[in-house]
């Protein structure tokens, strides 16, 4: 047990204590030891001097990409599962079934149709090429649908359609203030798989200074001296450096993960456990 | 890993019979459609036109002409088809299987031998390294199999990795991609375990208990039983999800200065085609292949598994 917690943890110890340390002292020094702040600093000054602060441009588009997409996956997941799981209408079971089966295949099937698609259409570089295809998110449905389908009774829709409340009326004031915990676990999921994505707009994104953070992350992967003698020759961005960068280009995600984790888990079993 | 399902058996307990007689058969009227509109553009702008575009494109020439098979029959006897076939199957595999024997055993042991507050901390400690699922991931362990830096670098010296050339071997891919998922990976599903376990009623265990069950009996006879629907669903999915890679074989190609191929998955023979041959029909035609595959997947999991909810009852 031990063990085996020890190859979860150790890499994770490491990458946190490898910015404070020259790229000398990370070969020549304990694996586990810490350096000194101030070499933080100097990496970080390093790291920000790379292309004229490539990092900060590409933290900024990460976050451009997954907030803008998180937007619009509420937007159209909320709704969609409400009516999914509290409404019926023509097509309602077909719609399911195909959210269901594009759900479970794994969303890197899809991109390079994808790219094709965008390629045909001219939207190739275009912030909307990561956007849109970010915002369709079936997992999010039917995390609402079995929400819906589960904790709200019918009853309480019936009744306030009986009170003269329009459709609308039903899913704004009843639907929705009771949705704030799925709409939560619907946004983690989506923020967190649309950051740390990186086949899509490795293919859509030619432009450097487009780049979300996961693809300039490869960027400067190719340009360290260690990974890449030739074109890295000369940058400052050694070990330290790149480790430093890809703690910035989690920080997001990771402190998402330490603060959610109770909500998190309870929801992702969410049925089982309510049983 | 983000898709995790919600238990339909319980879920089950909170439907409620239908009652359709004394309701309009439509409930909701136009309105349902509005609330669908949006969703449905997205599924059929990113989910079903590409899928029908890429067959289009796999079934066609660089001049728009119906060609038949000819894409797929070229794409496969291309020289580099089968070997990237060839690798995701063996890193398959072992993934595979060390996926269901460890999550399961450490979910058993966690839930079984543990202390509460103990095994609260350590789910917690194999779920963390999922933050840094994707790119992180390999870069960190770049660094992990480099010897000259790694806290694991005796023990890589011990096995006789003397270097960071030595551990990047091409043949070693494999295992370091097995490393690499399971390092992100197998938290989660060691919670989502662990959780279905929680979920067997204390009453069976106690049961088997009088009956003079061991743990190791319990364990086998009993828990990892009633745990295999969630099992079964996670073989399917890491399956499915371990046939797409892309981004780890890709960056190690870049760390490895070019000695592992280029086109060592499926997905990187697609990109290849794509990007370097300028052939958009060839890759549309692996894509195909790639998405039978998952296609089959989904089918046989929504098909054959009581997992989802559908209707209800």
């Amino acid at each position: 047990m031990a063990g085996f917690a020890l190859f979860f943890v150790l890499p994770v110890i490491w990458l946190l204590l490898a910015p404070s340390k020259t790229a000398d002292q990370v070969v020549h020094d304990w694996p586990l030891s810490f350096g000194s702040f101030s070499q933080i600093g100097h990496a970080w000054s390093h790291l920000i001097a790379f292309q004229n602060h490539a990092l900060l441009r590409w933290m900024r588009n990460s976050a451009i990409y997954s907030g803008g997409s998180l937007v619009l996956t509420l937007a159209t997941s909320v709704p969609a599962g409400y009516a999914l799981a509290l409404t019926r209408f023509r097509g309602r079971t077909t719609l399911l079934v195909v959210t269901l089966i594009s759900m479970i295949m794994p969303s890197a099937t899809l991109v390079l149709p994808i790219f094709l698609e965008m390629n045909q259409f001219h939207l190739i570089g275009t912030v909307w090429s990561v956007i849109l295809p970010f915002s369709f998110y079936p997992f999010g449905v039917y995390l609402v649908y079995i929400y819906f389908a589960t904790s709200l009774p019918r009853e309480i829709i019936a009744a306030a359609r009986i009170d003269g409340c329009t459709e609308w009326q039903v899913f704004t004031r009843i639907a929705l203030p009771l949705a704030r915990p799925v709409v939560g676990l619907v946004a983690f999921f989506s923020f967190v798989g649309n950051w740390n994505n990186f086949f899509l707009p490795y293919l859509v994104l030619p432009n450097s200074d487009q780049f979300p953070v996961q693809v300039g992350l490869n960027q400067l992967l190719s340009s360290t001296p260690s990974f890449n003698p030739v074109a890295g020759a000369g940058l400052n961005i050694t070990i330290p450096e790149l480790a430093l960068a890809i703690i910035v280009a989690i920080l997001p995600v990771l402190v998402l993960f330490l603060f959610s984790q109770r909500a998190l888990v309870s929801g992702m079993l969410a049925g089982s456990t309510k049983g | 890993m983000t898709l995790v399902a919600l238990d339909p058996a319980t879920s089950a307990v909170a439907s409620r019979p239908s009652r359709r007689g004394a309701k309009p058969r439509w409930e909701g009227g136009i309105a349902s459609y509005l609330f669908v509109a949006g969703y449905t553009v997205l599924l059929a702008a990113f989910g079903i036109f590409p899928t029908g575009y890429a067959l289009y494109l796999a079934f066609t020439n660089d001049r728009g002409q119906f060609v038949g098979f000819n894409q797929f029959s070229k794409v496969a006897g291309d020289y580099r088809f089968l070997p990237a076939f060839e690798n995701i199957a063996v890193y398959l595999i072992l993934w595979l299987v060390m996926l269901v024997v460890m999550t399961v055993l450490t979910a058993v042991a966690l839930r079984s031998w543990v202390r509460p507050g103990l095994s609260s901390l350590l789910r917690f400690l194999y779920y963390l390294p999922g933050a840094l699922a994707g790119v992180a991931s390999v870069l960190v362990w770049l660094f992990m199999l480099d010897p000259s830096v790694s806290p694991a670098g005796p023990l890589l010296r011990a096995i006789g990795q003397d270097s960071f050339a030595a551990t990047l071997n091409p043949s070693h891919l494999p295992i370091i991609l097995f490393l690499i998922a399971f390092w992100t990976g197998a938290g989660g599903w060691i919670v989502v375990m662990y959780g279905a376990l929680n979920n067997i009623s204390e009453d069976v265990l106690e049961a088997a208990r009088m009956d003079g069950a061991g743990r190791w009996k319990t364990a086998w006879h009993i828990q990892i039983p009633m745990i295999r629907k969630w099992i079964t669903y996670m073989s399917i999915l890491a399956f499915a999800a371990g046939t797409q890679l892309f981004v780890e074989p890709q960056l190690l190609q870049t760390a490895s200065l070019g000695r592992v191929s280029p086109t060592w998955s499926p997905n990187q023979l697609a990109y290849v085609y794509a990007f370097q041959q300028g052939d958009f029909n060839g890759a549309a035609a692996i894509s195909i292949f790639l998405l039978v595959l998952g296609l089959v997947c989904a089918g046989v999991l929504v098909a054959r598994s009581d997992l989802f909810k559908l209707e209800e009852q």
